[in-house]
């Protein structure tokens, strides 16, 4: 896989556990060899196997925010923020003085002589992040930095991180499994599966044309893939959809679960798609009911509960669905 | 809440083992002259053997630290053919009998030894029956303490605060002495203090190695073994303060570093 970071761009890698993504983020920051392939920034080559060459972590202008920060615990929270300047050959004053500077931009002044171990999750993070801009690399990675902490304070905290990344000007690359995290941080998302790129984007486009059935499910919608013609989508082996639109060719049609209606008998009127099928699982979402359907093709329908009790459906019930063409979104594979 | 019935074969069996080393301890402390305690202690061999005793003992820990932390750290972060091997080599002295190190020592160091004959006719100097060969003695039986206990710690610690130190542009020496070193702080400071409590305590392999000449060779437990012919109050003195130190060191140890479980 190979993607390009713009000047000054939030990046989220996204992708489901073992995808491969934090292993990308140490192979940029040089902690782990590349087998092949290579990282260049700002037309620097930090490591290309072609031609061998390498530049160690400690001299490549990077700084790296760990998922559980690795704070160094027998150092004080200035040490720790000064701990790059210092390594860079900046003073033992002049590092102190930038460091409190940082602590104040993160708010935790007050924290200067605390131990890490005397602060709350939150905290930390904002530590760890300091410590890693100190030193103003030019790249930024961040791996999962939302993951350490308790639901109560990560909205909270993911406010404050999106402040500092939005004042730091350099380019940044998060690494994370959380699609919210991922929207509320990034300009762009590249999605990551198997240890290959799928799909990259706005938000915005990914979150509006899935390619994967993983990002389908993180934005919780149906994904099918077919041949397009004259209006209708023939998939593999299976039914075809009628889709409004031109489109020819390979394609991904996506359907909303709003769009999909559910019926006892099986309804008469305009939709052009009706199937029948069995009610697989019932699930109650918030003020929604998710209701999966194994029909040609899974399916999933999303009711209010005041509709599921009229249409007196439970699990293993027989069930029509329909949904209308202008209500299949279709674009090229 | 109602106590668990402890088997009372179990307190017996434990009551003998228990009493099995509180006894002697007990006997020295009872039958030792407190009387002539100040005049034992303050008697110029006594002092001698004192002063030599904590040099020989602090030197061969201050060279465990030099030599073995290396050692340990290769152990425990390079893999390489026979690493097994080799620590077991140079754990050895461990449960070797002291004599046997000391006649190993004399084979290798001596005036005719492998390495001492060639240092005796390069440079003219022998290492035995010298202060030099009491350190080295005691070196090497305490030595592999401290290569254990380091390389234990080094194993246990989360390498990731090295990486994290080196994306924040650290050198490799300086990742080793900020990050590394610190953190397996306790573990190196148990191991130095182990090694520091074996080598007071040393007998074999220095009589053996080094002789046993006052005020050259003759440490705390030589002139405790030599007195117990001449002097028998005052190597009971002797040995109290020995008895002592060793106390001392393994209750401080237990409660601030190994961490009472």
């Amino acid at each position: 896989m190979e993607f390009t970071i713009g000047e000054g761009e939030v990046v989220a890698l996204l992708g489901p556990n073992g995808a491969g993504k934090t292993s990308l983020l140490r192979a940029v920051a040089g902690l782990v060899p590349l087998r092949s392939g290579h990282v260049h920034l700002d037309g620097q080559i930090l490591e290309d196997t072609a031609s061998g060459q390498y530049v160690p972590t400690e001299q490549r202008p990077i700084g790296f925010v760990f998922q559980d920060y690795l704070l160094f615990p027998h150092l004080s929270v200035l040490d720790n923020v000064a701990f790059g300047l210092r390594s860079r050959g900046t003073s033992r004053r002049a590092a102190a003085d930038k460091a409190v500077e940082w602590l104040d931009r993160v708010g935790l002044k007050a924290y200067a002589r605390a131990k890490p171990a005397e602060l709350s999750g939150g905290q930390r993070q904002r530590v760890a992040l300091a410590r890693a801009l100190a030193p103003d690399p030019r790249l930024l990675l961040l791996d999962e930095p939302l993951a350490a902490l308790d639901v109560t304070t990560r909205a909270e905290v993911r406010r404050d991180l999106k402040h500092h990344l939005t004042t730091f000007q350099g380019i940044r690359l998060v690494v994370t499994h959380d699609p919210l995290e991922a929207v509320a941080l990034a300009d762009r998302l590249v999605v990551m599966e198997k240890g290959h790129l799928v799909q990259t984007g706005t938000p915005a486009e990914v979150t509006e044309r899935p390619r994967s059935q993983y990002v389908a499910d993180l934005v919780g919608v149906n994904l099918l893939r077919g041949h397009a013609e004259r209006g209708s989508v023939q998939m593999p082996g299976g039914p075809s959809v009628a889709a409004a639109g031109a489109e020819s060719g390979e394609v991904f049609a996506v359907i909303h679960p709003r769009a999909v209606s559910i019926h006892r008998q099986r309804p008469e009127g305009s939709p052009r798609n009706v199937w029948w099928g069995r009610a697989s699982s019932i699930e109650l979402m918030g003020n929604r009911v998710r209701v999966r359907i194994d029909c040609q093709v899974p399916l999933v329908a999303e009711v209010t509960p005041s509709a599921l009790k009229e249409l007196d459906l439970v699990e293993g019930g027989d069930v029509w669905l329909s949904f209308k063409a202008t209500d299949v979104g279709v674009y090229p594979a | 809440m109602r106590r668990e019935r402890v088997p009372i074969v179990v307190v017996a069996l434990a009551a003998i083992g228990a009493a099995f080393f509180i006894l002697p301890l007990l006997g020295l402390v009872v039958r030792s002259p407190w009387g002539d305690a100040v005049k034992a202690l303050t008697a110029p061999e006594t002092i001698e053997a004192l002063k030599l005793s904590l040099f020989a003992s602090l030197s061969a820990t201050a060279v465990g630290l030099v030599l073995g932390v290396p050692l340990a750290w290769i152990y425990a972060r390079v893999e390489f053919p026979g690493r097994d091997l080799l620590r077991a080599l140079t754990t050895l002295p461990m449960v070797l009998p002291p004599v046997v190190g000391g006649i190993a020592l004399l084979l290798a160091f001596g005036r005719r030894g492998l390495l001492g004959a060639w240092l005796n006719s390069t440079f003219g100097f022998t290492l035995p029956f010298t202060t030099a060969g009491v350190v080295m003695a005691e070196t090497f039986v305490a030595m592999p303490f401290l290569i254990l206990t380091v390389e234990a710690g080094l194993r246990s610690m989360d390498r990731r605060y090295e990486e994290a130190a080196r994306t924040l542009g650290a050198s490799r020496w300086r990742v080793f002495t900020r990050v590394t070193l610190p953190l397996i702080g306790p573990s190196l400071f148990a191991g130095a203090v182990l090694c520091w409590a074996r080598a007071l305590g040393e007998f074999g392999a220095t009589i053996t190695f080094a002789g046993n000449f006052p005020g050259v060779t003759q440490t705390m437990p030589l002139a405790v073994y030599l007195l117990l012919e001449t002097n028998q109050e005052a190597s009971f003195i002797l040995s109290l303060v020995l008895l002592l130190i060793s106390l001392v060191v393994l209750v401080g140890l237990r409660h601030r570093w190994l961490g009472s479980a």
